[in-house]
């Protein structure tokens, strides 16, 4: 049973994660108005946010350890908030800042953070087979670890995702796949592009647990997950969860949602999954006045992540020839890469273009 | 099929303007009226009518049959593209962004490129592969590159990267009709989308018939007499744009668009540096084993007494960054592609 405490948490998790996305359309749209250009103001760019998806992070997450680790895909804002990725390096990264979480190179599809063992991948399935090596790496070093790749669900047809339920399947590694059912993959609906009701069907064909949660109730999914994470923990190998969430907004920014059916929206909106909990917690004796107190806690924390993240200084430009290894060969390739002298600190000098 | 298609070297003052993603999509429909067993798949290319507006329109007038939305799984339906096209239909398959390639390579490289080759010329794979490339609009390494060199050094694809909408039809229309697989890469930047402004260039006035441009026939697009640029895409545009800041300077480039990388038309760059003796190179791929390697290669071959000084810019051999301050360096712009130039003049 969940705890009220842990339901808090949650709410708390949930609230946070909308808020900022929220705050981002706010962002987001600076520059970019009246005329919509992608590549305007302070956050350029693709930005897919995931209003409706909260329950989904905060659910699983909750089980979840430091040294456990997370994958995420394009839409990963809410996973890295519940996983506990340094929200004010997050936001910087978002904003493309030098202090960001990766240099400003990554941006929002791209956020890493090895704190908490959390990275992405924008090509849409290709986070889970990462995932299956982490969950590898803590079976071969017999550490309790384990490993959970999200994916949305216009992601279980790829190669990426079935070959690595396979893999995880058969070596019996501790790892959770999660899928966000939102329904939408960008304009195509899930029944133009399969024929299973629900993702979690996928896993019987690989012979391993699949449990589908038919709504986004951030108390559901904790159970389920914390079923999967324990099975996984105890070294009984993975699990497929696949929780239906809600896309609140478009695909991404500038989607004006031309296909999508006008009751389509107001469902989504209607299901709103952190009003649920908070009818929960009121169930359990939590007061409006606590519940509020949550949300501006959380309100708080957003406004200065993202006042913190603007104040942070932009990239110079030579730190583009960085990074590009760890270990940067003394003779770089090309007159512009990054020559390294014999400490391996990357050279700042940069490229003559 | 339109029984004869006229070459056209130049749209007339009659045409109207489009857009390139206009003009592509008039070829593609063009095809599709007159020739039955083209048809086009992709992700979101139905309803949303692709996701840079390359297929806008095309599911009102043919359907879902032929205009179909495909699962994410790329490697299923470009593969299925060469099975249909070696069945004998005309498949257009597109992938969304040219990034995505990896997920899907085998089926492009071993069966799409090679299978005319492997079976001694018993089989051909008349497809196209129509897919968006290159940056300028912060989207980060996995959805800002051109790939161009990766696609051209493979040998058995045909691959066209049209740079203004008069090219992006006639070449699209040259394209479909192939009997080879051609790579048709389109830049994001110059489609003429609302959402990222194109420059005022890649926008002209296009023909309403059908008209073919053969590939291998690179366009000069402004004769100069001092220093040869050889370009291709997004780049074409900024190149020009140089060109004319130089000519203030009283230094003449001439502006090359290559047009199509597979075939490759060799004699109109080596016309060119035979003339000019100097030649730079710009392209938005990685630098190192590309497209600027090859061109310089092939000039040194055919031209190497008449060369005096050689240039190239293009993406430092680094994965393309996020911040606008970091993609800004990496990709060659105007004022660098000017500043190579008059380094080469001196
Ligand atoms: C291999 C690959 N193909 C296509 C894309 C383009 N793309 C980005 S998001 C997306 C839709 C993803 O849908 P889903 O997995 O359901 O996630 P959602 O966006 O709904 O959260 C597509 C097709 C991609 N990033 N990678
Ligand atoms: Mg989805």
């Amino acid at each position: 049973m969940v705890s009220v405490t842990d339901l808090q948490t949650m709410y708390e998790q949930m609230v946070t994660a909308r808020h900022y996305e929220e705050r981002l359309v706010d962002e987001y749209l600076v520059g970019k108005q009246p005329a919509f250009d992608i590549s305007a103001g302070p956050i350029p760019g693709e930005l897919h946010l995931a209003a409706g998806h909260e329950a989904s992070g905060a659910g699983v997450c909750m089980h979840l350890r430091d040294d456990d680790t997370v994958t995420a895909p394009h839409r990963p804002h809410h996973i890295a908030i519940a996983k506990g990725v340094d929200l004010k390096r997050m936001t910087a990264e978002i904003f493309g800042r030098k202090t960001g979480l990766c240099r400003g190179k990554g941006g929002h599809m791209h956020l890493f953070d090895p704190d908490v063992n959390f990275a992405c991948s924008g090509i849409i399935a290709q986070g889970c087979p990462p995932a299956v090596g982490a969950a590898m790496a803590a079976k071969k070093r017999n550490t309790d670890s384990v490993a959970v790749a999200f994916l949305g669900e216009g992601a279980i047809d790829q190669g990426g995702f079935l070959e690595s339920l396979n893999l995880a399947a058969v070596h019996d590694l501790p790892v959770v796949f999660v899928v966000e059912d939102n329904d939408w993959a960008i304009s195509m609906p899930k029944d133009r592009v399969t024929d299973v009701q629900n993702g979690a069907q996928r896993a019987a064909g690989f012979d391993l647990p699949g449990v589908r949660i038919d709504s986004d109730d951030a108390t559901a999914v904790y159970e389920a997950a914390g079923e999967a994470v324990m099975r996984a923990r105890d070294g009984n190998g993975p699990t497929l969860i696949e929780v239906q969430v809600h896309r609140r907004m478009g695909h991404f920014m500038g989607d004006a949602e031309a296909y999508r059916p006008e009751a389509d929206i107001d469902r989504a909106k209607q299901r709103d999954s952190i009003e649920r909990l908070a009818e929960d917690l009121r169930s359990h004796g939590v007061t409006d006045d606590e519940l509020d107190e949550i949300r501006e806690r959380a309100h708080e924390r957003v406004e200065e992540a993202i006042s913190w993240a603007k104040e942070q200084p932009e990239p110079d430009p030579e730190e583009a020839y960085e990074n590009v290894f760890t270990n940067p060969p003394a003779q770089a390739a090309t007159d512009g890469g990054s020559a390294a002298d014999a400490s391996g600190d990357a050279d700042e000098t940069g490229g003559d273009n | 099929m339109a029984t004869e298609s006229r070459d056209y070297t130049e749209a007339t003052e009659t045409d109207r303007e489009l857009t390139m993603s206009r003009a592509m999509v008039e070829a593609i429909a063009w095809e599709m009226r007159e020739n039955e067993e083209v048809f086009y798949m992709g992700e979101d290319v139905a309803d949303y009518g692709g996701i840079f507006s390359s297929t806008t329109g095309l599911l009102d007038e043919f359907g879902r049959d032929r205009v179909m939305d495909v699962p994410i799984s790329e490697t299923a339906y470009l593969g299925a593209a060469v099975g249909a096209a070696q069945a004998g239909m005309r498949p257009i398959a597109e992938l969304m962004f040219v990034d995505f390639f990896g997920v899907a390579m085998d089926q492009i490289y071993n069966n799409m490129a090679k299978n005319t080759y492997m079976s001694g010329g018993s089989f051909s794979v008349p497809m196209v592969l129509t897919t968006a490339v290159g940056g300028t609009y912060n989207d980060a390494g996995q959805h800002s590159q051109t790939l161009y060199g990766t696609f051209a050094h493979l040998p058995g694809m045909k691959v066209v990267v049209p740079s203004t909408a008069y090219d992006a039809k006639g070449l699209m229309h040259s394209a479909i009709r192939d009997d080879d697989p051609v790579v048709y890469m389109f830049h994001k930047r110059l489609m003429g989308l609302g959402w990222m402004p194109s420059p005022s260039g890649p926008k002209t006035g296009v023909p309403k018939d059908d008209y073919t441009i053969p590939f291998g026939e690179a366009d000069v697009k402004r004769p100069g007499d001092d220093v040869t640029v050889v370009t291709l895409g997004l780049h074409v545009h900024r190149a020009m744009e140089a060109a004319e800041q130089l000519d203030d300077d009283g230094i003449d480039a001439e502006v090359i668009d290559l047009r199509t990388l597979v075939p490759l038309d060799t004699e109109t760059v080596l016309d060119s540096v035979r003339k000019t003796g100097k030649l730079l190179v710009v392209d938005e791929d990685y630098q190192s084993f590309g497209v600027t390697g090859e061109i310089i290669a092939r000039a040194a071959e055919g031209a190497l007494d008449d060369l005096s000084a050689v240039k190239r810019l293009a993406i430092p051999d680094v994965p393309i960054p996020y911040a606008r301050s970091l993609e800004d360096e990496v990709n060659p712009g105007t004022d660098d592609i000017a500043a190579a130039v008059r380094e080469l003049h001196e």
